[in-house]
């Protein structure tokens, strides 16, 4: 018996949609580009098994993260959702410089409010020290990824 | 490649390895494993259609980061690489967080000390009676009369 409204899915591979189809819990006939996606990088077989191969309380967010890669590599052929981690990783280092900079600045104003020229000058050196040496970054899975600043922020956000 | 040794995708394939395979350069037959699991998650054609479209020089990019995916995704075969991204987005959130207090706490630090700096600059101003007007007039200028327009919202 087949589904009267074929899931996005079997619309796009033009064929019946039946009643236990194995994809229509994911792919919905209102979201056709999300399937597409899926379709260009994984292939529809492949999803399938896939999912059959994980149990069905997980299979609608493995479904969720497969269309995010999915869609993560259509935006970005060469990197995917790699370059997504790497600009999260850089995002973290300038966070992890500009806080041990600012944690710095805190330690002299403590030491100038209890007025000791001392810990005032340990502390300068402290914060002239942070702005010399930067901690490192942690290294991302490609070098030539660092570079990218051209993947917008809302890429991250679900978009189907 | 015609003579030689097939490159790990042909011999997993079993088909001929010609001299132009689109995978040899990227799959050698030494490592049979990175092919395995880039077929196992994306399938074979679906790969040579994304190197195609892609310009040679960022083949072995593409490769390298699909392979990432694939040994992610075949570690965790319910989130893949979308794991490691929640946990670096929960990491940047949490660093902003803390960023946030640390400047606030800066602030009060700041704000503790305006009037002693006060003080402080009252004498420096009767000792100076060149330099410091006319910059406080300038509107180009910019530490010396930022950190003046900052000291008197901080009076305030």
């Amino acid at each position: 018996m087949s589904n009267p409204t074929r899931c996005a899915a079997c619309r796009y591979l033009r064929r019946r949609c039946c009643e236990d189809c194995a994809l229509a819990p994911y792919f919905p006939s209102a979201n056709p580009h999300r399937f597409a996606c899926v379709h260009r990088i994984f292939g529809a077989s492949n999803v399938a098994r896939m999912l059959q191969q994980i149990p069905v309380e997980q299979r609608r967010q493995a479904a969720d993260a497969i269309a995010m890669e999915a869609y993560w590599r259509v935006q970005d052929p060469v990197y995917g959702s790699v370059g997504v981690i790497s600009m999260l990783q850089r995002e973290i280092s300038v966070a992890q410089c500009e806080l041990a900079e600012t944690q710095a600045q805190i330690t002299m104003y403590a030491s100038q409010a209890q007025s000791q020229p001392n810990q005032i000058a340990a502390a300068q050196c402290l914060v002239e020290d942070v702005h010399l040496v930067p901690s490192q970054p942690s290294q991302p899975p490609f070098p030539g990824l660092y570079q990218r600043d051209d993947i917008p922020q809302e890429t991250l956000q679900r978009h189907f | 490649m015609e003579g030689n040794s097939p490159c790990a995708s042909c011999k997993l394939l079993r088909r001929r390895c010609t001299k132009d395979c689109i995978f040899a350069p990227y799959f050698p037959s030494d490592d049979p494993h990175k092919f395995s699991i880039v077929h196992k998650i994306f399938g074979a054609s679906n790969v040579s259609k994304m190197l195609q479209e892609l310009p040679v020089h960022q083949r072995a990019d593409a490769v390298s980061s699909l392979v990432y995916e694939a040994t992610a995704r075949t570690k965790d075969p319910v989130y893949g690489c979308v794991g490691a991204i929640s946990y670096l987005q929960n990491q940047v959130s949490q660093l902003q967080m803390q960023l946030t207090v640390a400047q606030t706490e800066i602030l009060c630090a700041q704000m503790q000390q305006v009037p002693a700096m006060a003080e402080q600059q009252i004498e420096a101003y009767d000792n100076n009676l060149t330099g410091m007007p006319q910059l406080m007039n300038n509107a180009s200028s910019s530490s010396l009369a930022q950190d003046q327009l900052k000291r008197e919202f901080l009076w305030t």
